[in-house]
Protein backbone atom coordinates (compact mmCIF):
# COMPACT_ATOMS: atom_id res chain seq x y z
CA UNK A 1 0.00 0.00 0.00
CA UNK A 2 1.73 3.20 -1.14
CA UNK A 3 0.93 6.30 0.82
CA UNK A 4 0.64 9.43 -1.28
CA UNK A 5 1.27 12.62 0.65
CA UNK A 6 -1.61 14.13 2.56
CA UNK A 7 -3.64 16.96 1.00
CA UNK A 8 -2.79 15.96 -2.57
CA UNK A 9 -6.37 16.54 -3.68
CA UNK A 10 -7.02 16.90 -7.40
CA UNK A 11 -9.38 19.57 -8.69
CA UNK A 12 -12.23 17.51 -10.15
CA UNK A 13 -15.10 17.11 -7.64
CA UNK A 14 -16.04 13.48 -7.13
CA UNK A 15 -19.02 14.37 -5.03
CA UNK A 16 -20.99 17.54 -5.48
CA UNK A 17 -23.96 18.82 -3.47
CA UNK A 18 -25.98 21.72 -4.89
CA UNK A 19 -28.43 23.58 -2.63
CA UNK A 20 -29.58 20.41 -0.90
CA UNK A 21 -32.72 20.82 1.21
CA UNK A 22 -34.09 18.18 3.58
CA UNK A 23 -37.27 18.56 5.60
CA UNK A 24 -38.89 16.30 8.15
CA UNK A 25 -42.47 17.57 8.22
CA UNK A 26 -42.21 21.21 9.23
CA UNK A 27 -38.67 20.83 10.55
CA UNK A 28 -35.98 21.76 8.06
CA UNK A 29 -32.89 19.61 8.66
CA UNK A 30 -30.80 20.98 5.79
CA UNK A 31 -31.01 24.52 4.43
CA UNK A 32 -29.63 24.70 0.92
CA UNK A 33 -26.32 22.96 1.57
CA UNK A 34 -23.70 23.05 -1.18
CA UNK A 35 -20.41 21.17 -1.01
CA UNK A 36 -17.76 19.81 -3.37
CA UNK A 37 -15.51 16.90 -2.47
CA UNK A 38 -12.52 16.35 -4.70
CA UNK A 39 -10.60 13.17 -5.41
CA UNK A 40 -8.43 12.20 -2.43
CA UNK A 41 -9.98 14.74 -0.09
CA UNK A 42 -10.88 13.81 3.46
CA UNK A 43 -13.71 16.04 4.63
CA UNK A 44 -14.54 16.03 8.33
CA UNK A 45 -17.99 17.32 9.23
CA UNK A 46 -18.28 18.61 12.79
CA UNK A 47 -20.99 20.42 14.68
CA UNK A 48 -23.36 20.12 17.62
CA UNK A 49 -25.92 17.31 17.67
CA UNK A 50 -28.98 18.12 15.62
CA UNK A 51 -26.95 20.26 13.23
CA UNK A 52 -27.75 18.03 10.25
CA UNK A 53 -24.35 16.30 9.87
CA UNK A 54 -25.73 12.76 9.93
CA UNK A 55 -28.68 13.76 7.77
CA UNK A 56 -26.21 15.11 5.22
CA UNK A 57 -24.30 11.82 4.79
CA UNK A 58 -27.53 9.81 4.86
CA UNK A 59 -28.85 12.03 2.05
CA UNK A 60 -25.64 11.53 0.04
CA UNK A 61 -26.14 7.77 0.38
CA UNK A 62 -29.85 8.11 -0.59
CA UNK A 63 -30.93 6.54 2.67
CA UNK A 64 -32.97 9.72 3.03
CA UNK A 65 -34.64 11.39 0.05
CA UNK A 66 -33.78 15.06 -0.39
CA UNK A 67 -36.55 17.61 -0.96
CA UNK A 68 -34.73 20.09 -3.20
CA UNK A 69 -31.38 20.62 -4.85
CA UNK A 70 -29.20 17.92 -6.37
CA UNK A 71 -26.34 15.60 -5.52
CA UNK A 72 -23.84 14.42 -8.15
CA UNK A 73 -21.36 11.57 -7.97
CA UNK A 74 -18.73 11.71 -10.71
CA UNK A 75 -21.04 14.09 -12.57
CA UNK A 76 -24.00 11.68 -12.43
CA UNK A 77 -27.16 12.96 -10.76
CA UNK A 78 -28.09 10.71 -7.84
CA UNK A 79 -31.59 9.27 -7.61
CA UNK A 80 -33.11 10.91 -10.67
CA UNK A 81 -32.72 10.67 -14.41
CA UNK A 82 -33.60 13.10 -17.13
CA UNK A 83 -36.53 12.05 -19.28
CA UNK A 84 -37.17 14.69 -21.93
CA UNK A 85 -37.63 17.97 -20.10
CA UNK A 86 -38.29 16.36 -16.73
CA UNK A 87 -36.37 14.66 -13.99
CA UNK A 88 -37.91 11.39 -12.94
CA UNK A 89 -37.18 9.37 -9.78
CA UNK A 90 -35.08 6.28 -10.46
CA UNK A 91 -36.19 2.73 -9.72
CA UNK A 92 -34.68 0.84 -6.83
CA UNK A 93 -32.28 -1.15 -9.08
CA UNK A 94 -30.71 2.06 -10.46
CA UNK A 95 -30.44 3.55 -6.99
CA UNK A 96 -28.81 0.33 -5.74
CA UNK A 97 -26.27 0.57 -8.58
CA UNK A 98 -25.42 4.17 -7.60
CA UNK A 99 -25.08 3.19 -3.95
CA UNK A 100 -22.37 0.68 -4.84
CA UNK A 101 -20.11 3.66 -5.51
CA UNK A 102 -20.51 4.93 -1.95
CA UNK A 103 -19.28 3.04 1.09
CA UNK A 104 -21.16 3.71 4.30
CA UNK A 105 -20.08 3.11 7.89
CA UNK A 106 -22.78 3.55 10.51
CA UNK A 107 -22.56 4.71 14.09
CA UNK A 108 -24.00 1.37 15.32
CA UNK A 109 -21.80 -0.85 13.02
CA UNK A 110 -24.90 -2.81 11.83
CA UNK A 111 -23.08 -5.96 10.77
CA UNK A 112 -25.18 -8.87 9.52
CA UNK A 113 -25.52 -10.97 12.71
CA UNK A 114 -26.28 -14.24 10.89
CA UNK A 115 -23.01 -14.18 8.98
CA UNK A 116 -19.42 -14.65 10.07
CA UNK A 117 -16.95 -11.79 9.81
CA UNK A 118 -15.60 -12.99 6.48
CA UNK A 119 -19.11 -13.65 5.13
CA UNK A 120 -20.09 -10.09 6.08
CA UNK A 121 -17.24 -8.74 3.98
CA UNK A 122 -17.86 -11.17 1.08
CA UNK A 123 -21.62 -10.58 0.88
CA UNK A 124 -21.50 -7.39 -1.20
CA UNK A 125 -18.84 -8.52 -3.69
CA UNK A 126 -20.52 -11.89 -4.25
CA UNK A 127 -24.20 -10.90 -4.22
CA UNK A 128 -24.01 -7.44 -5.71
CA UNK A 129 -20.85 -7.30 -7.83
CA UNK A 130 -21.09 -10.96 -8.83
CA UNK A 131 -17.49 -11.77 -7.88
CA UNK A 132 -16.37 -15.38 -7.74
CA UNK A 133 -16.28 -16.89 -4.26
CA UNK A 134 -12.51 -17.38 -4.29
CA UNK A 135 -11.91 -13.77 -5.37
CA UNK A 136 -14.31 -12.43 -2.75
CA UNK A 137 -12.65 -14.57 -0.08
CA UNK A 138 -9.16 -13.35 -1.00
CA UNK A 139 -10.32 -9.78 -0.97
CA UNK A 140 -12.09 -10.23 2.37
CA UNK A 141 -8.95 -11.72 3.92
CA UNK A 142 -6.81 -8.90 2.54
CA UNK A 143 -9.16 -6.22 3.87
CA UNK A 144 -9.60 -7.87 7.25
CA UNK A 145 -5.82 -8.07 7.58
CA UNK A 146 -5.68 -4.38 6.77
CA UNK A 147 -8.06 -3.56 9.64
CA UNK A 148 -6.15 -5.94 11.96
CA UNK A 149 -8.74 -8.72 12.24
CA UNK A 150 -7.06 -11.66 10.49
CA UNK A 151 -7.68 -13.79 13.56
CA UNK A 152 -11.48 -13.20 13.58
CA UNK A 153 -12.48 -14.45 10.15
CA UNK A 154 -14.84 -17.16 11.40
CA UNK A 155 -16.22 -15.23 14.37
CA UNK A 156 -19.78 -13.94 14.49
CA UNK A 157 -20.36 -10.21 15.09
CA UNK A 158 -21.82 -10.89 18.55
CA UNK A 159 -18.49 -12.35 19.62
CA UNK A 160 -16.59 -9.16 18.84
CA UNK A 161 -16.04 -5.94 20.77
CA UNK A 162 -17.56 -2.72 19.42
CA UNK A 163 -14.24 -1.57 18.03
CA UNK A 164 -13.69 -4.86 16.24
CA UNK A 165 -17.22 -4.78 14.82
CA UNK A 166 -16.70 -1.29 13.50
CA UNK A 167 -13.45 -2.35 11.81
CA UNK A 168 -15.33 -5.23 10.14
CA UNK A 169 -17.96 -2.71 9.01
CA UNK A 170 -15.20 -0.60 7.43
CA UNK A 171 -13.81 -3.68 5.63
CA UNK A 172 -17.33 -4.57 4.46
CA UNK A 173 -17.76 -1.10 2.95
CA UNK A 174 -14.28 -1.14 1.36
CA UNK A 175 -14.97 -4.53 -0.24
CA UNK A 176 -17.32 -2.81 -2.69
CA UNK A 177 -14.40 -0.67 -3.96
CA UNK A 178 -16.39 2.55 -3.44
CA UNK A 179 -15.39 5.89 -5.00
CA UNK A 180 -16.17 7.66 -1.73
CA UNK A 181 -16.35 6.38 1.84
CA UNK A 182 -18.96 7.96 4.12
CA UNK A 183 -18.67 7.66 7.90
CA UNK A 184 -21.60 8.56 10.15
CA UNK A 185 -20.05 9.16 13.59
CA UNK A 186 -18.08 5.90 13.45
CA UNK A 187 -16.81 6.12 17.03
CA UNK A 188 -19.79 7.61 18.89
CA UNK A 189 -21.15 4.24 20.02
CA UNK A 190 -17.78 2.94 21.24
CA UNK A 191 -16.31 2.70 24.71
CA UNK A 192 -13.58 5.35 25.04
CA UNK A 193 -10.73 2.84 25.03
CA UNK A 194 -11.91 1.40 21.69
CA UNK A 195 -12.12 4.71 19.81
CA UNK A 196 -8.42 4.72 18.98
CA UNK A 197 -8.31 1.42 17.07
CA UNK A 198 -11.12 2.57 14.75
CA UNK A 199 -9.70 6.04 14.20
CA UNK A 200 -6.33 4.48 13.36
CA UNK A 201 -7.95 2.50 10.56
CA UNK A 202 -9.76 5.59 9.25
CA UNK A 203 -6.53 7.60 9.42
CA UNK A 204 -4.67 4.89 7.47
CA UNK A 205 -7.34 5.08 4.77
CA UNK A 206 -6.96 8.85 4.65
CA UNK A 207 -3.18 8.51 4.24
CA UNK A 208 -3.76 5.99 1.44
CA UNK A 209 -5.64 8.68 -0.46
CA UNK A 210 -9.19 7.39 -0.13
CA UNK A 211 -11.83 10.05 -0.73
CA UNK A 212 -13.85 10.30 2.46
CA UNK A 213 -16.57 12.26 4.22
CA UNK A 214 -16.43 11.70 7.97
CA UNK A 215 -19.03 12.97 10.41
CA UNK A 216 -17.24 13.04 13.74
CA UNK A 217 -17.06 14.44 17.24
CA UNK A 218 -13.33 13.72 17.48
CA UNK A 219 -11.73 17.11 16.89
CA UNK A 220 -8.18 15.79 17.29
CA UNK A 221 -8.87 13.17 14.64
CA UNK A 222 -10.33 15.81 12.29
CA UNK A 223 -7.18 17.90 12.74
CA UNK A 224 -4.83 14.95 12.08
CA UNK A 225 -6.60 13.05 9.31
CA UNK A 226 -8.84 15.48 7.46
CA UNK A 227 -7.78 17.75 4.65
CA UNK A 228 -10.81 19.95 5.12
CA UNK A 229 -13.20 20.57 7.94
CA UNK A 230 -16.82 21.65 7.68
CA UNK A 231 -18.63 23.10 10.64
CA UNK A 232 -22.42 22.76 10.55
CA UNK A 233 -25.03 24.27 12.77
CA UNK A 234 -28.84 24.21 12.45
CA UNK A 235 -28.74 22.63 9.01
CA UNK A 236 -26.30 25.09 7.46
CA UNK A 237 -22.58 25.07 6.73
CA UNK A 238 -21.30 27.84 8.98
CA UNK A 239 -17.60 27.63 8.31
CA UNK A 240 -15.26 25.49 6.24
CA UNK A 241 -11.58 25.47 5.43
CA UNK A 242 -8.30 23.61 5.58
CA UNK A 243 -8.55 21.39 8.67
CA UNK A 244 -5.51 22.46 10.72
CA UNK A 245 -5.91 26.17 10.00
CA UNK A 246 -9.66 26.24 10.60
CA UNK A 247 -9.49 24.30 13.84
CA UNK A 248 -6.50 26.31 15.12
CA UNK A 249 -7.96 29.72 14.29
CA UNK A 250 -11.68 29.68 13.53
CA UNK A 251 -13.04 32.65 11.66
CA UNK A 252 -16.55 32.57 13.09
CA UNK A 253 -17.55 33.12 16.68
CA UNK A 254 -19.87 30.10 16.53
CA UNK A 255 -17.11 27.64 15.62
CA UNK A 256 -14.90 29.17 18.30
CA UNK A 257 -17.67 28.64 20.89
CA UNK A 258 -18.27 25.07 19.67
CA UNK A 259 -14.58 24.16 19.83
CA UNK A 260 -14.17 25.63 23.30
CA UNK A 261 -17.09 23.49 24.45
CA UNK A 262 -15.91 20.16 23.00
CA UNK A 263 -12.16 20.46 23.60
CA UNK B 1 -10.03 -21.16 55.11
CA UNK B 2 -9.13 -23.33 52.09
CA UNK B 3 -12.63 -24.40 51.04
CA UNK B 4 -13.35 -24.98 47.36
CA UNK B 5 -17.02 -24.98 46.36
CA UNK B 6 -16.24 -26.90 43.16
CA UNK B 7 -16.29 -30.03 45.34
CA UNK B 8 -19.68 -29.20 46.91
CA UNK B 9 -22.62 -31.62 46.68
CA UNK B 10 -25.78 -30.77 44.75
CA UNK B 11 -28.79 -29.90 46.87
CA UNK B 12 -31.83 -32.13 46.36
CA UNK B 13 -34.92 -30.88 48.16
CA UNK B 14 -37.50 -33.28 49.64
CA UNK B 15 -40.19 -31.89 47.30
CA UNK B 16 -38.20 -33.14 44.33
CA UNK B 17 -38.06 -36.60 45.82
CA UNK B 18 -41.82 -36.65 46.31
CA UNK B 19 -42.55 -35.29 42.84
CA UNK B 20 -40.11 -37.75 41.26
CA UNK B 21 -41.72 -40.72 42.94
CA UNK B 22 -45.21 -39.48 42.02
CA UNK B 23 -44.24 -39.10 38.36
CA UNK B 24 -42.71 -42.56 38.31
CA UNK B 25 -45.92 -44.02 39.77
CA UNK B 26 -48.10 -42.25 37.18
CA UNK B 27 -45.85 -43.46 34.34
CA UNK B 28 -46.04 -47.05 35.53
CA UNK B 29 -49.80 -46.81 35.98
CA UNK B 30 -50.32 -45.51 32.44
CA UNK B 31 -48.06 -48.20 30.95
CA UNK B 32 -49.83 -50.86 32.97
CA UNK B 33 -53.20 -49.57 31.75
CA UNK B 34 -52.06 -49.56 28.12
CA UNK B 35 -50.51 -53.01 28.21
CA UNK B 36 -52.96 -54.97 30.32
CA UNK B 37 -56.30 -53.51 29.26
CA UNK B 38 -57.64 -56.06 26.73
CA UNK B 39 -59.95 -53.50 25.12
CA UNK B 40 -57.06 -51.86 23.33
CA UNK B 41 -56.91 -55.06 21.28
CA UNK B 42 -53.24 -54.63 20.40
CA UNK B 43 -53.23 -57.56 17.96
CA UNK B 44 -55.93 -55.75 15.95
CA UNK B 45 -53.85 -52.55 16.05
CA UNK B 46 -50.89 -54.46 14.69
CA UNK B 47 -53.00 -56.01 11.98
CA UNK B 48 -54.13 -52.65 10.61
CA UNK B 49 -51.03 -50.59 11.36
CA UNK B 50 -49.53 -51.11 7.91
CA UNK B 51 -52.76 -51.83 6.03
CA UNK B 52 -52.76 -50.37 2.53
CA UNK B 53 -55.83 -48.14 3.07
CA UNK B 54 -54.35 -46.70 6.24
CA UNK B 55 -51.01 -45.97 4.62
CA UNK B 56 -52.81 -44.28 1.73
CA UNK B 57 -54.71 -42.15 4.23
CA UNK B 58 -51.42 -41.30 5.95
CA UNK B 59 -49.96 -40.35 2.56
CA UNK B 60 -52.89 -38.00 1.89
CA UNK B 61 -52.53 -36.41 5.32
CA UNK B 62 -48.79 -35.86 4.81
CA UNK B 63 -49.21 -34.56 1.28
CA UNK B 64 -51.99 -32.16 2.30
CA UNK B 65 -49.99 -30.95 5.29
CA UNK B 66 -46.86 -30.27 3.25
CA UNK B 67 -48.55 -28.62 0.28
CA UNK B 68 -51.00 -26.59 2.40
CA UNK B 69 -48.11 -25.36 4.58
CA UNK B 70 -46.04 -24.37 1.53
CA UNK B 71 -49.04 -22.60 -0.04
CA UNK B 72 -49.89 -20.98 3.30
CA UNK B 73 -46.32 -19.81 3.89
CA UNK B 74 -46.01 -18.26 0.44
CA UNK B 75 -49.41 -16.54 0.72
CA UNK B 76 -48.56 -15.48 4.29
CA UNK B 77 -45.25 -13.94 3.23
CA UNK B 78 -46.85 -12.02 0.36
CA UNK B 79 -49.73 -10.86 2.57
CA UNK B 80 -47.31 -9.83 5.36
CA UNK B 81 -45.31 -7.73 2.88
CA UNK B 82 -48.58 -6.21 1.60
CA UNK B 83 -49.65 -5.38 5.17
CA UNK B 84 -46.32 -3.66 5.82
CA UNK B 85 -46.12 -1.83 2.49
CA UNK B 86 -46.89 1.81 1.83
CA UNK B 87 -49.29 0.82 -0.95
CA UNK B 88 -52.70 1.39 0.62
CA UNK B 89 -54.87 -0.79 -1.67
CA UNK B 90 -52.41 -3.63 -1.00
CA UNK B 91 -52.81 -3.13 2.75
CA UNK B 92 -56.60 -3.09 2.46
CA UNK B 93 -56.60 -6.27 0.40
CA UNK B 94 -54.40 -8.07 2.92
CA UNK B 95 -56.51 -6.87 5.86
CA UNK B 96 -59.71 -8.04 4.17
CA UNK B 97 -58.13 -11.43 3.49
CA UNK B 98 -57.09 -11.87 7.13
CA UNK B 99 -60.50 -10.72 8.33
CA UNK B 100 -62.40 -13.21 6.16
CA UNK B 101 -60.16 -16.27 6.45
CA UNK B 102 -59.30 -16.06 10.13
CA UNK B 103 -62.84 -15.06 11.00
CA UNK B 104 -64.70 -18.06 9.62
CA UNK B 105 -64.47 -21.72 10.70
CA UNK B 106 -62.17 -23.86 8.57
CA UNK B 107 -64.95 -26.42 8.16
CA UNK B 108 -67.19 -23.86 6.44
CA UNK B 109 -64.33 -22.77 4.17
CA UNK B 110 -63.69 -26.37 3.12
CA UNK B 111 -67.34 -27.01 2.35
CA UNK B 112 -67.50 -23.73 0.45
CA UNK B 113 -64.55 -24.62 -1.81
CA UNK B 114 -65.90 -28.12 -2.33
CA UNK B 115 -69.25 -26.70 -3.47
CA UNK B 116 -67.77 -23.88 -5.55
CA UNK B 117 -69.50 -25.27 -8.66
CA UNK B 118 -72.88 -24.47 -7.14
CA UNK B 119 -72.07 -20.72 -7.09
CA UNK B 120 -69.81 -20.67 -10.11
CA UNK B 121 -70.57 -23.46 -12.58
CA UNK B 122 -67.92 -22.37 -15.08
CA UNK B 123 -64.40 -20.98 -14.60
CA UNK B 124 -63.43 -18.68 -17.44
CA UNK B 125 -60.31 -16.80 -18.42
CA UNK B 126 -60.58 -13.41 -20.09
CA UNK B 127 -60.87 -9.67 -19.57
CA UNK B 128 -63.58 -8.42 -17.20
CA UNK B 129 -67.00 -8.00 -18.86
CA UNK B 130 -65.71 -9.45 -22.16
CA UNK B 131 -66.29 -12.79 -23.83
CA UNK B 132 -64.08 -15.40 -22.14
CA UNK B 133 -60.96 -16.70 -23.89
CA UNK B 134 -61.19 -20.12 -22.29
CA UNK B 135 -63.73 -21.89 -20.11
CA UNK B 136 -63.72 -24.94 -17.83
CA UNK B 137 -66.35 -26.70 -15.82
CA UNK B 138 -65.74 -25.92 -12.15
CA UNK B 139 -66.54 -29.46 -11.09
CA UNK B 140 -63.75 -30.83 -13.28
CA UNK B 141 -61.14 -28.32 -12.10
CA UNK B 142 -61.91 -28.20 -8.39
CA UNK B 143 -61.45 -31.82 -7.39
CA UNK B 144 -61.84 -32.72 -3.72
CA UNK B 145 -58.05 -32.63 -3.44
CA UNK B 146 -57.82 -29.11 -4.88
CA UNK B 147 -60.76 -27.99 -2.73
CA UNK B 148 -58.92 -29.33 0.33
CA UNK B 149 -55.72 -27.55 -0.70
CA UNK B 150 -57.52 -24.26 -1.36
CA UNK B 151 -59.32 -24.48 1.96
CA UNK B 152 -56.34 -25.48 4.07
CA UNK B 153 -53.79 -23.32 2.22
CA UNK B 154 -55.83 -20.12 2.23
CA UNK B 155 -56.79 -20.49 5.89
CA UNK B 156 -53.18 -21.30 6.81
CA UNK B 157 -51.95 -18.28 4.83
CA UNK B 158 -54.06 -16.00 7.01
CA UNK B 159 -52.38 -17.28 10.19
CA UNK B 160 -48.92 -17.35 8.59
CA UNK B 161 -49.35 -13.69 7.59
CA UNK B 162 -49.25 -12.61 11.21
CA UNK B 163 -46.37 -14.96 12.02
CA UNK B 164 -44.26 -13.71 9.12
CA UNK B 165 -45.13 -10.10 9.92
CA UNK B 166 -44.04 -10.55 13.55
CA UNK B 167 -40.79 -12.11 12.30
CA UNK B 168 -40.10 -9.25 9.92
CA UNK B 169 -40.85 -6.67 12.63
CA UNK B 170 -38.29 -8.35 14.89
CA UNK B 171 -35.44 -7.49 12.51
CA UNK B 172 -33.53 -4.32 13.40
CA UNK B 173 -34.65 -1.69 10.84
CA UNK B 174 -31.01 -0.57 10.53
CA UNK B 175 -30.33 -3.89 8.81
CA UNK B 176 -32.29 -2.54 5.81
CA UNK B 177 -29.94 0.46 5.68
CA UNK B 178 -26.88 -1.76 5.96
CA UNK B 179 -28.11 -3.93 3.08
CA UNK B 180 -28.78 -0.85 0.97
CA UNK B 181 -25.35 0.46 1.90
CA UNK B 182 -23.64 -2.40 0.08
CA UNK B 183 -25.77 -1.71 -2.99
CA UNK B 184 -28.41 -4.41 -2.58
CA UNK B 185 -31.78 -4.06 -4.27
CA UNK B 186 -34.83 -4.36 -1.96
CA UNK B 187 -35.57 -7.88 -3.22
CA UNK B 188 -32.05 -9.13 -2.60
CA UNK B 189 -31.82 -7.53 0.81
CA UNK B 190 -35.14 -9.15 1.76
CA UNK B 191 -34.00 -12.65 0.85
CA UNK B 192 -30.33 -12.39 1.93
CA UNK B 193 -30.45 -10.13 4.98
CA UNK B 194 -33.95 -9.61 6.42
CA UNK B 195 -35.71 -12.95 5.95
CA UNK B 196 -32.85 -15.14 7.30
CA UNK B 197 -32.87 -13.04 10.47
CA UNK B 198 -36.67 -13.09 10.72
CA UNK B 199 -36.65 -16.90 10.40
CA UNK B 200 -35.39 -17.20 13.95
CA UNK B 201 -38.72 -15.74 15.11
CA UNK B 202 -40.87 -17.29 12.39
CA UNK B 203 -39.93 -20.95 12.91
CA UNK B 204 -41.19 -21.70 16.46
CA UNK B 205 -44.79 -20.49 15.87
CA UNK B 206 -44.72 -22.05 12.40
CA UNK B 207 -43.89 -25.36 14.05
CA UNK B 208 -47.13 -25.02 15.99
CA UNK B 209 -48.97 -24.28 12.77
CA UNK B 210 -47.58 -27.36 11.01
CA UNK B 211 -48.66 -29.58 13.87
CA UNK B 212 -52.15 -28.03 13.93
CA UNK B 213 -52.29 -28.46 10.18
CA UNK B 214 -51.32 -32.14 10.31
CA UNK B 215 -54.27 -32.66 12.62
CA UNK B 216 -56.63 -30.21 10.88
CA UNK B 217 -56.36 -32.26 7.69
CA UNK B 218 -58.76 -34.64 9.45
CA UNK B 219 -61.49 -32.10 8.59
CA UNK B 220 -61.18 -32.85 4.89
CA UNK B 221 -63.05 -36.12 5.37
CA UNK B 222 -66.23 -34.00 5.15
CA UNK B 223 -65.43 -33.29 1.51
CA UNK B 224 -64.86 -36.94 0.61
CA UNK B 225 -61.09 -36.86 0.96
CA UNK B 226 -59.58 -40.04 2.29
CA UNK B 227 -57.15 -38.81 4.93
CA UNK B 228 -55.67 -40.80 7.80
CA UNK B 229 -58.60 -40.36 10.19
CA UNK B 230 -61.17 -41.02 7.46
CA UNK B 231 -59.44 -44.23 6.34
CA UNK B 232 -59.56 -45.45 9.93
CA UNK B 233 -63.23 -44.52 10.25
CA UNK B 234 -64.09 -46.42 7.08
CA UNK B 235 -62.69 -49.58 8.63
CA UNK B 236 -64.22 -49.31 12.10
CA UNK B 237 -67.62 -48.42 10.65
CA UNK B 238 -67.46 -51.88 9.15
CA UNK B 239 -65.78 -53.88 11.94
CA UNK B 240 -66.73 -51.89 15.06
CA UNK B 241 -63.10 -52.16 16.32
CA UNK B 242 -63.18 -48.47 17.18
CA UNK B 243 -60.56 -48.18 19.92
CA UNK B 244 -57.79 -50.21 18.26
CA UNK B 245 -58.26 -48.40 14.96
CA UNK B 246 -58.16 -45.01 16.66
CA UNK B 247 -54.91 -46.18 18.28
CA UNK B 248 -53.58 -46.84 14.78
CA UNK B 249 -54.37 -43.25 13.84
CA UNK B 250 -52.82 -41.97 17.09
CA UNK B 251 -49.65 -43.94 16.37
CA UNK B 252 -49.23 -42.40 12.93
CA UNK B 253 -50.12 -38.86 14.05
CA UNK B 254 -47.48 -39.12 16.79
CA UNK B 255 -44.91 -40.47 14.29
CA UNK B 256 -45.53 -37.53 11.95
CA UNK B 257 -45.28 -35.04 14.78
CA UNK B 258 -42.05 -36.55 16.12
CA UNK B 259 -40.58 -36.16 12.65
CA UNK B 260 -41.73 -32.53 12.55
CA UNK B 261 -40.14 -31.82 15.93
CA UNK B 262 -36.80 -33.09 14.68
CA UNK B 263 -37.10 -31.00 11.53
CA UNK B 264 -38.01 -27.90 13.52
CA UNK B 265 -35.07 -28.13 15.91
CA UNK B 266 -32.67 -28.57 12.98
CA UNK B 267 -34.11 -25.51 11.24
CA UNK B 268 -33.95 -23.52 14.46
CA UNK B 269 -30.30 -24.38 14.92
CA UNK B 270 -29.56 -23.37 11.35
CA UNK B 271 -31.21 -19.97 11.60
CA UNK B 272 -29.91 -19.09 15.05
CA UNK B 273 -26.29 -19.14 13.95
CA UNK B 274 -24.41 -16.09 15.11
CA UNK B 275 -26.63 -15.65 18.15
CA UNK B 276 -25.20 -15.86 21.57
CA UNK B 277 -26.95 -18.87 22.99
CA UNK B 278 -25.38 -21.35 20.62
CA UNK B 279 -22.30 -19.39 19.61
CA UNK B 280 -18.94 -20.70 20.68
CA UNK B 281 -17.28 -18.60 23.37
CA UNK B 282 -15.08 -15.71 22.42
CA UNK B 283 -11.47 -16.82 22.38
CA UNK B 284 -9.19 -13.91 23.00
CA UNK B 285 -6.12 -14.12 20.85
CA UNK B 286 -3.38 -11.57 20.45
CA UNK B 287 -3.89 -9.24 17.47
CA UNK B 288 -1.48 -10.27 14.74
Amino acid sequence: MQTPPLTQASQRPVLSLRNVVKRYGSFQALHSVSLDVREGEVVAIIGPSGSGKSTLVRCIHQLEAIDAGAIYLDGELLGYKRVGDHLRAMGSADIARQRQQLGMVFQQFVLFPHMTVEENVMEGPMQVLGDKRSDALNRAHHLLKRVGLSDKLQSYPQQLSGGQQQRVAIARALAMRPRVMLFDEPTSALDPELVGEVLNVVTDLARAGKTMVVVTHEIAFAREAATRVIFMEAGRIVEEGEARVTLASPKTERLRTFLSRVM
Amino acid sequence: MDDDISQALHRTGPLRWIAGIALACITLQVLFFLVTNPRFEWPVVLKYLFAENILQGLGTTLLLTVIAMVVGTVIGTVAALALMSEFKPGRWAAQTYLWAFRGTPLLIQLIFWYNLAYLLPKLSLGLPFMAPVAEWSTNEVVTPFLAALLGLGLAEGAYMTEIVRAGLLSVDPRQYDAAKAIGMTPTRSFFRIVLPQAMRFIIPPTGNQVISMAKATALVSVIAMNDLLHSVQLIYNRTYEIVPLLMVAVFWYLCVITLLYALQSRLERHYSRGHRRNAEPVIETAVA
